[in-house]
């Protein structure tokens, strides 16, 4: 079966959505071809992940869905039916802060913040699939995420540094 | 978000025969969504119809890589991601790895289906001109019918293909190359920087050597012609000859009368011609560099 299948089975008015939120199970009422960003954002309350383009291209709306890194403007929710969603709201760390979030901080990583959440959701994609990315690495996992206020070098570092850390402490979480 | 979004409707078929089904009940009036890369940026802008969305995102039939009789057969769905960390695919056929990862940027090619990518029908789609060079051929399936036909000539114009009302792109068949292994897979994209963009001009060329003549040639283009394009004229113009400056210069000729770009809001002619032409005489000076068994 394809996931959702059922739930949509009416379609024209709104869906029940079932979702797994950052550990939490939420159920939201919204059209089929709403955006993910506005569940999130507008149904769900979760502000920290932004609208910047809207059409693909910056990356600030970037969440993971089913662990996978996605662009939520371009997200359906007919098509998150059921799906487990991470987004920056859900980053945790020994100290409070996962350990990306710290490295942005230090780093400078940070200026006006809008980038930030898809920044780090792109990072936290990468260090799970490679943990020890090179420069290139970096660079390329985040070649869909614009930040118009560091000029980027600031942000590379942030995620090496996070890389760094997370290699001497256990896997990310 | 300018869309009015109780003006579409949208279902999720458990399976391929549902979604045929779905379709032949009101042929035309249903739209398949696959990544919906493409299509959620036009609701967005409020340029997506209102209308019948059909959801085929993960469904099993039109999903996979698979080798068939030494061709290879991709489903519809295949992701971008699918196809760029596919080591046999980069081993078979280069230019479609790069093609993929010159798509977009990560989360893009999480979700852009190759079907989706063929359906969208844009004449700046990064993948058709490698698909064109390796002769692919697609299958398309409805409740009526299945046909394979060749990728070149699918698109009939600007945002129209052959492609019946009740019909899907089931996959992508790329057929055994018979070019050898000292073939020379040339790809370039021009875009206004190497993620994200969409291209000002798509290159794709493959070519073998013998005995410093040219054994076989296939060039095809993206951004330059209302849909992506196959340049046979220009193939012809060296294939079975060496390649001297002369002969060069020939072939930019031609090529030049092959396409017909325009000026658009990511490039202008002029810019495009002259980097066709560029293109061109760099896979040309590649190939003659490659010399090839008997040189």
């Amino acid at each position: 079966m394809n996931p959702g299948s059922q739930a949509v089975r009416a379609a024209g008015g709104p869906i029940r959505l079932r979702l797994q939120v950052n550990g939490h199970r939420r159920e939201v009422d919204c059209f089929p071809m709403a955006r993910l960003l506005d569940v999130l954002r507008e149904g769900l309350g979760l502000t920290g992940t932004k609208e910047g383009c809207g059409e693909g291209e910056c990356g600030a709306c970037a969440v993971l869905l089913d662990g996978v890194l996605v662009q939520s403007c371009l997200v359906p929710a007919v098509q998150a039916q059921e799906a487990s969603v991470e987004t920056i709201e859900g980053l945790r760390g020994p100290g409070g802060l996962h350990p990306l979030q710290e490295a942005f901080l230090e780093a400078g990583g940070t200026q006006c913040g809008i980038c930030t959440p898809g920044m780090v959701l792109a990072a936290l994609a990468l260090l799970r699939e490679e943990p020890d990315p090179d420069e290139a690495a970096i660079r390329a996992a985040l070649a869909g995420n614009l930040c118009r206020c560091t000029g980027y070098v600031r942000i590379v570092d942030a995620v090496a540094r996070a890389a760094a850390r997370l290699a001497s402490g256990g896997p990310p979480s | 978000m300018r869309a009015y979004l109780p003006a579409y409707h949208a279902e999720v078929p458990g399976s391929l025969r549902a979604a045929l089904e779905t379709m032949a009940r009101e042929p035309g009036v249903w739209t398949p969504l696959a990544g919906g890369t493409d299509i959620m940026v036009l609701l967005a802008a409020g340029r997506l119809p209102p209308g019948k969305y059909l959801s085929i995102r993960g469904l099993p039939e039109l999903s996979g890589i698979r080798e068939e009789q030494g061709a290879v057969v991709l489903g519809a769905l295949t992701t971008y991601r699918e196809v760029r960390r596919s080591a046999m695919l980069g081993r078979r056929y280069p230019m479609l790895c790069l093609a993929a990862a010159a798509s977009g940027a990560a989360a893009i090619q999480n979700r852009g289906t190759l079907g989706g990518n063929i359906v969208n029908g844009s004449p700046a789609a990064d993948t058709p001109p490698a698909l064109l060079c390796y002769d692919a051929e697609l299958e398309l399936i409805s409740m009526a019918t299945v046909r394979r036909v060749p990728y070149d000539g699918f698109h009939t114009g600007y945002k129209t293909m052959d492609l019946r009302p009740g019909e899907l792109v089931r996959s992508v068949r790329l057929p055994a190359r018979a070019e050898g292994a000292g073939a020379l897979h040339y790809y370039r994209k021009v875009g206004t920087r190497s993620a994200q963009a969409i291209s000002k001009v798509v290159f794709a060329a493959l070519g073998s050597m013998e005995g410093g003549r040219v054994r076989a040639c296939r060039i095809a283009l993206g951004s330059v012609a209302p849909t992506v394009l196959r340049c046979r004229r220009t193939e012809g113009v060296v294939t079975g000859l060496p390649l001297d400056p002369a002969r060069r210069r020939e072939a930019a000729a031609v090529l030049r009368t092959e396409i017909a770009p325009i000026d658009d809001i990511r490039s202008t002619r002029a810019y495009r011609e002259r980097v066709a032409r560029n293109l061109l005489d760099d896979f040309l000076a590649r190939l003659a560099a490659t010399g090839g068994p008997g040189d």
